[in-house]
């Protein structure tokens, strides 16, 4: 039973669909639709950081006493993910569809390993750390909008 | 070393980009070896017979020249760039660093970059002393390596990708001992009763269990990374390691010994041709439904490798069954096929995706972008750029392929080769003074 991995794991290709559903659209030059997809995109990824900053972070630092180690390696990743995403954010009300591929493929190279390193090794020490609230912890991820 | 804790970001630049720095250079060194005429080495050609040279190694992959250019390839180019990308992603894939990583990556690379000059210069003259030389220097830096790479695998969390790259290490631990004794043997040091055989299992060790599984094992992560595919199939991932390795090491083994029945070959080489076009059938699939619609140079790269590799087991396979007709040229044309086209063609692609992201990585962790002028992994190495050395690199493929029997067409193959790989050394080494412009220390 691996529940925080499979509910993260899906949450980070949630987010992946949507990132490349907005990629696509400024590729096309399709601006409205460019928008939309975009703010999805940032509404999924920084409610993910929040599910895990607020909620699975603190738990794993409680169960392991590892307040200093992987999840503050995590979290200062999450501080350059949101910058990126305030960089593309200015890229797209510019409509500079050239910067906004620069940063979006940084951004995935930067998303994607960080989510490795999350889902091949964070996620399945955090079931083992948690398995007693595993199932409770992924329903208050659940609520966090 | 606790297993599976460590989450560093990354090791300080230097220690991947020391060897991407240094891999092009092996890469240009083949294509003008590749380029120079047999009588032209020698210095007794003549303006006056200018058509009269000849390119023998497109022929013979037992010629000397042919050996050296395999080892360029392979060890030079390949080799360098697949171990500063261990360096790089054993963090990230199995949560353990490199032990060392700054003391092991100077050390392997500087014992690296002596011994292949000499090595390939041994095997070209066949001068003891550089042979001896440079496969005592090679090895000395690649088992360090190898042997820093192992600890951390050891102590690895299982994945696809992790027990892909600790079988390619079972690879190295055989292709190394062959190699060596073969560096011994043409020194004349040491006795070999059956070289061809010897030199066959170091092949079949090198390039499909060192450099194809650990293109394999990487490939189970960037190829969903770079352009948002699925995973590939679980199933696959997990077994085609191992099925590769269950079959080459008979393969190999059979060489050496004896084969007691013919169809026991073909069976294991069809097996092994089945199992590495399964791999790029699969990598292809993926990349057909992915989700990221545009293209890139790295793309082109992959496609143009999964095509080379399906191409080379088919004809390995062709050649197994029909050995009359298809003779010694095949055998070179399925080399470049499976170096060339493939494993560089991988590698390249990727050099253009791993060293601008690292330096945008590091920069914006050390200084931040802002003020720096740059923005993204984009300011480093441009895709217009990019794409241009992939048209390079496809133009030398195309003019290569055909020379085991239009061996002039070594010539201006071999110097397009050389282009590309002087493109991809400029673009890369180019990043890296964009990066120090901007106030980055390779250090950390």
């Amino acid at each position: 039973m691996t529940p925080i991995a499979d509910y993260l794991t899906e949450d980070h290709q949630h987010c992946d669909d949507l990132f490349a559903d907005a990629e696509n659209a400024v590729g096309g030059r399709d601006w409205d639709t460019a928008q939309t997809r975009f703010q999805d995109f940032q509404r999924a990824t920084l409610a993910h950081f929040a599910r895990e900053e607020e909620v699975l972070f603190p738990a794993f630092e409680a169960a392991t006493g590892m307040a200093g180690g992987p999840t503050q390696v995590m979290r200062a990743e999450h501080v350059q993910m949101r910058q990126t995403l305030a960089d593309l954010t200015s890229a797209l009300a510019r409509r500079d569809a050239q910067v906004y591929l620069g940063l979006s493929e940084t951004l995935l190279m930067l998303m994607r390993q960080h989510n490795m390193k999350e889902e091949q090794i964070l996620y399945p020490m955090s079931d083992r750390a948690l398995a007693a609230e595993c199932d409770e912890l992924v329903d208050r991820m659940r609520r966090v909008k | 070393m606790r297993p599976g804790l460590s989450l560093e970001q990354a090791p300080p630049f230097t220690v991947p980009l020391r060897f991407y720095l240094a891999a092009p250079f092996f890469l240009a060194a083949a294509g003008l070896l590749a380029a120079w005429p047999d009588g032209a080495w020698n210095l007794d050609w003549s303006w006056d017979r200018p058509w009269g040279w000849t390119w023998g190694w497109t022929s013979s992959r037992w010629s000397p020249r042919a050996i050296a250019l395999t080892h360029l390839l392979a060890l030079g180019f390949l080799g360098l760039v697949m171990l500063g990308s261990l360096a790089q992603m054993l963090p990230v894939v199995a949560g353990v660093p490199l032990p060392a990583s700054l003391a092991v990556s100077r050390l392997s690379h500087a014992g690296l970059l002596a011994g292949i000059p000499l090595l390939a210069g041994g095997m070209l003259t066949l001068a003891p002393w550089a042979l001896l030389a440079g496969a005592g220097l090679a090895s000395l830096g690649l088992a360090l390596f190898a042997g820093a790479a192992a600890l951390a695998l050891l102590h690895a969390r299982p994945s696809p990708t992790v027990w892909a790259m600790r079988v390619a290490l079972l690879g190295l631990l055989i292709l190394w001992p062959l190699g060596a004794w073969l560096a011994a043997w043409l020194a004349g040091l040491a006795p070999a009763r059956d070289p061809i055989a010897l030199t066959g299992a170091h092949a079949l060790a090198g390039l499909v269990l060192w450099v194809g599984l650990l293109v394999v094992g990487v490939s189970y992560q960037v190829v969903p990374m770079l352009q948002v595919t699925p995973n590939y199939p679980p199933r696959l991932a997990r077994w085609l390691a191992w099925g590769v390795f269950a079959l080459a090491l008979p393969l190999a083994a059979g060489g050496l010994a004896g084969w007691p029945a013919a169809w026991l070959e073909t069976g294991l080489t069809v097996g092994l041709a089945a199992a590495l076009a399964t791999y790029a059938l699969a990598t292809l699939d993926l990349q057909r439904r992915r989700r990221r619609k545009l293209g890139d140079a790295t793309l082109d790269y992959w496609r143009l490798a999964m095509a080379s590799l399906l191409l080379a087991c088919g004809f390995a396979v062709g050649r197994q069954a029909w050995p009359e007709a298809l003779g010694d040229a095949w055998e070179v044309f399925i080399g470049l096929l499976f170096l060339l086209g493939f494993a560089v063609g991988v590698v390249n692609g990727m050099l253009f995706k791993i060293v601008p992201f690292l330096a945008w990585f590091h920069l914006n962790t050390q200084v931040g972008m802002r003020g720096t002028g740059l923005t993204s992994m984009k300011d480093f190495i441009a895709d217009a750029d990019a794409r241009r050395q992939f048209r390079l690199h496809l133009g030398a493929l195309g003019l290569l392929l055909p020379s085991p029997w239009l061996q002039g067409l070594a010539l201006p193959g071999g110097l397009a080769l050389a282009v590309s790989a002087g493109m991809l050394g400029w673009l890369l080494w180019r990043a890296r003074r964009v990066f120090v412009a901007a106030g980055g220390r390779e250090g950390g």
